[in-house]
């Protein structure tokens, strides 16, 4: 019974997302493609049903291209409002901008990452969907960069939808996975349409099969999904606790060094409300450069604008070095990193 | 040689460290300006043309990678004394050979930013067709 064990192992890596989010139900964990697409499935689906003009999408400055464009997107198509909670100084959303933004017409999105990929600032998203519930307006939280991260649990974040990516969690690439609050995701059209997510096609009309089949058209990614429940039980069994503990350390110990060094441009918050992300510029020296030089002496960062152009206009910078932190980055890697950027820094300075 | 000095020659790293020709021109027979979305780096060239459409000046403003700014600095010298209609067509090899430096097709398309910056302003200012390969639509480079 091949049929029954690629099923059986299908839907139990959807039990392990299910309780890896700590989601109700889980018929309402979507396999996806990838976070985007995720994301894609709930502004084309929910949005252009629900958006129009008079309405505000409401995304941040510190957003994703990926929870940003396609919010863009759709509210052009529908001819609802585009605003952008601005960053502090810090590179943290100023809150406190919420007032003027809610005179700009009614509030139906705000979407937000948790975790910023760029600045690695932990965003206030229990506060922001406590905000947006109060104006009967949902929460989209892109979560791709916070599931590999820390403790996932959607029903304490009060969020709506949340989407996050396989590939960054140790597992294969080409599987995401979307959550959806059952009751929004029943009232939705469907995203892609074809096999496996119908009741009964005939040819006056089509109507749509149950959760999550609904929202998974075609032969899903069997295989990879298997993988993503394979990450999670590697991941549960080192403990996500035990993750952002070793990596908040090592964004402290990152930032104390390199903010020793005055040629050294650091971004975004204090080490306490950031996850395991250091963001900065060496001065005078373009960021292709110095990763290229660390590549030479066997560190791997990014270089570049890292999908969140409106984030680099607010900085002023054209792109920033990122140095990302998992559960297998030793303090050792961090002091190799230092030593590197000083090669930089005598080499191209 | 280790990796570093293979690509950061020091040639390069002259060129990157003191840039020739910088600054644009005021006057000048022909202008453009253009960047690289991917990262950023931004070229612009100016170019005084003597009789025959000789090249007799160029000058360069731009922010980027070392190998974007050293590149055009070196590019800046080799065309000079060649006519207008000579670099309206001159291959990239003729640059990267000059360059002389080993580059993944990242760091090409930071070598080759200011030869088709240059090679617009040549054809805006001839009026000209610019070579499909420098169209604007390209993802890579984008020419104004």
């Amino acid at each position: 019974m091949f049929f029954g064990r690629a099923t059986a192992a299908f839907e139990g890596a959807r039990q392990k997302i299910r309780a890896f989010i700590n989601a109700p139900e889980a018929r309402e964990v979507i396999f996806t493609r990838n976070a985007t697409e995720g994301l894609n499935l709930v502004a084309y689906a929910w949005g252009l049903s629900n958006l129009g003009p008079g309405d505000v999408v409401l995304v941040t400055e510190l957003e994703h291209h990926s929870n940003f464009v396609p919010w863009q997107y759709i509210a052009k198509r529908t001819g609802a409002a585009f605003q952008m909670i601005p960053l502090d100084e810090n590179g943290e959303l100023d809150l406190a901008t919420l007032d003027a933004l809610e005179h700009t017409g009614d509030i139906k999105v705000v979407a937000t990452g948790l975790v910023s990929n760029a600045l690695g600032t932990i965003n206030p998203v229990q506060r922001l969907g406590a905000w947006a519930h109060e104006r009967g307006a949902i929460i989209v939280v892109d979560a791709a960069q916070a599931a590999p991260h820390r403790k996932l649990d959607v029903q304490a974040l009060g969020c709506d939808f949340l989407a996050f990516s396989a590939h960054k969690m140790c597992g294969p690439s080409g599987v995401g996975a979307l959550w959806g609050r059952a009751e929004l995701l029943e009232a939705m059209e469907p995203f892609n349409l074809g096999g496996h997510m119908i009741r009964k096609v005939e040819f006056e009309e089509t109507t749509w099969g149950d959760l999550p089949h609904k929202f998974e058209a075609g032969t899903s990614p069997i295989a990879e999904a298997v993988g993503f429940g394979a990450a999670i039980d590697y991941l549960d069994a080192v403990g996500l606790d035990a993750i952002e503990q070793h990596e908040h350390e090592l964004a402290g110990y990152a930032l104390t060094l390199l903010g020793e060094l005055p040629w050294i441009e650091l971004y975004g918050p204090p080490p306490e409300r950031r996850a395991g992300i250091v963001s900065f510029n060496v001065t005078g020296i373009h960021p292709h450069d110095v990763a290229q030089v660390l590549d030479f002496e066997g560190i791997a960062i990014r270089a570049g604008h890292h999908c969140c152009q409106p984030l680099m206009r607010k900085l002023g910078v054209a792109a920033t070095n990122r140095a990302s932190f998992y559960l297998y980055t030793i303090p050792e890697e961090i002091d190799r990193l230092v030593a590197g950027l000083h090669r930089v820094k005598t080499s191209l300075g | 040689m280790g990796e570093f000095d293979q690509l950061y020659r020091e040639v390069i790293l002259d060129h990157y460290k003191n840039p020739r020709n910088h600054g644009l021109l005021e006057p000048a027979d022909a202008h453009a300006e253009g960047q690289n979305p991917l990262c950023g780096d931004e070229i612009s060239v100016s170019v005084r043309l003597g009789e025959g459409d000789v090249i007799e000046e160029v000058g360069f403003d731009g922010r980027g990678c070392a190998i974007s700014q050293a590149a055009t600095s070196m590019l800046s010298d080799l065309v000079k004394g060649k006519t207008a209609e000579e670099v309206a067509v001159m291959p990239k090899e003729a640059l990267l050979d000059e360059l002389g430096i080993p580059l993944t097709p990242v760091r090409l398309k930071c070598a080759i930013l200011g030869l088709g910056v240059l090679k617009l302003a040549l054809h805006k200012a001839r009026g000209t067709p610019l070579p499909e390969e420098w169209g604007t639509s390209s993802r890579d480079l984008v020419l104004e």
